[in-house]
């Protein structure tokens, strides 16, 4: 191997490294996770590194919102494979994944030994109901975003009387949703450049 | 074999978790709380405090938990359980991975046609659903108590639901300090 070989090799060893540390970094500090990460992402992407240029990150996000899965891991995923194709993906992936894996780890082990302490099962008797309710908050504000209005509004209080009573999996009712609004798409939404008066309330 | 069982699972976590972190909770709760019975109701609700409380996203924190929690509660010591969570985890991601890659190799440009964009239009309101779903499946009496079996407990837990909805919903805490302040109302009001 001739010297700017090594170079050559050095400098992409160095890009997956530097990557694999600036996921882990963004791993680290997405505190209740989300949304919440979007800044740290473009600060770290888009401004310092330069990976993506502002207005891939913008098609990006849409992209990694609407899909399935952990939004963090699919913008990892898809700056990485940017970068150096799969292996430059992988390491992006578990550079997000890992900080979170090692933590809960720690706390796993350590919490099943003071899980039945009485002080620490008291703060979790209070933080159960709490855990509860915010769940409840982004169902209402998913529900804003989605735009129900009259007409679709049964679709979400069937779903969840579905999955609630019947015991349906929700793997269904994605399913049945993604090929309702496929067929809805096809055959009824023809005059797309008109959006139903519903729609529109401010 | 639990592993197989545990690796599939998370597989189809990660394929049909749309929605962000909390529409993947939902998914998470039903294969294993309800179908599996993996864990109990109180520790899912558990491992999402935990998970919310701590760095990281909560869809890859939740799963990492469940899959060291499903293995322990199986009966198996720490370590194996450590393997229990690699899988769970791994499984999540890989979906991700394969359908990401797919996407900036050769989808891009389909990404914004009707037939994707009505695709995506469906899911949306049923993945309003799936999370009012999981709220009431986590209602139980092992998170909120009943009336008959302990009356004090169950109305602070009533009283700190509503609360913590109120919260973080209008006047906008910050979740994590609400479970914070939760914690805190559950050591002096209910220890």
């Amino acid at each position: 191997m001739n010297s700017e070989e090594f170079a050559t090799a050095r400098k992409v060893s160095n890009i997956y490294w530097d990557s694999f540390k600036t996921f882990f970094k963004i791993g680290i500090f997405t505190l209740g996770g989300g949304y919440a990460m979007i800044p740290l992402i473009e600060e770290e992407v888009v401004n310092r590194k330069q990976w993506v240029s502002k207005d891939e990150m913008l098609d990006l996000i849409a992209i990694a919102q609407s899909c399935p899965g952990v939004f963090a891991i699919n913008i990892a995923t898809f700056v990485g494979y940017k970068l150096n194709k799969t292996r430059g993906a992988i390491a992006t992936t578990i550079g997000t994944a890992l900080p979170s894996f090692l933590i809960i780890l720690a706390i796993a082990m350590f919490f099943s030994q003071f899980k039945d302490n009485p002080v620490v099962a008291a703060m979790f008797r209070g933080i159960r109901p709490a855990v509860v309710a915010l769940i409840a908050v982004p169902t209402f504000n998913l529900g804003k975003r989605a735009k129900l209005n009259m007409w679709t509004i049964w679709i979400p209080v069937v779903s969840a009387l579905l999955i609630w009573w019947m015991g349906v999996s929700p793997i269904w009712i994605i399913i049945a949703a993604g090929l309702a609004g496929y067929l809805y798409g096809k055959f009824f939404a023809s005059d797309n450049q008109h959006p139903s008066p519903n729609t529109q309330h401010p | 074999m639990i592993f197989v069982k545990l690796f599939i699972t998370f597989f189809e976590i990660g394929i049909f978790g749309f929605g962000g972190g909390y529409g993947m909770l939902s998914l998470i709760q039903h294969e294993t709380v309800e179908h599996w019975h993996w864990l109990s109701s109180s520790e899912f609700t558990d491992i999402v405090a935990i998970s919310q409380m701590t760095p990281g996203p909560i869809g890859i924190n939740s799963a990492t938990y469940c899959g060291y929690t499903a293995i322990y509660n199986a009966g198996y010591g720490h370590w194996v359980a450590v393997l229990g969570s690699a899988t769970a985890t791994f499984a999540l991601v890989l979906p991700s991975l394969i359908l990401m890659i797919l996407i900036s190799r050769m989808f891009m440009k389909y990404m914004h046609t009707r037939t994707v964009t009505a695709i995506f239009a469906g899911l949306r309101p049923a993945v309003v659903g799936l999370l009012a779903a999981a709220t009431l499946l986590l209602c139980t009496r092992e998170n909120f108590s009943t009336p008959q079996e302990d009356l004090w407990q169950f109305c602070i837990s009533c009283l700190l639901f509503v609360a913590s909805f109120y919260g973080v919903k209008v006047i906008k805490i910050n979740p994590i300090h609400m479970i914070l302040y939760s914690a805190v109302a559950g050591l002096v009001l209910l220890y």
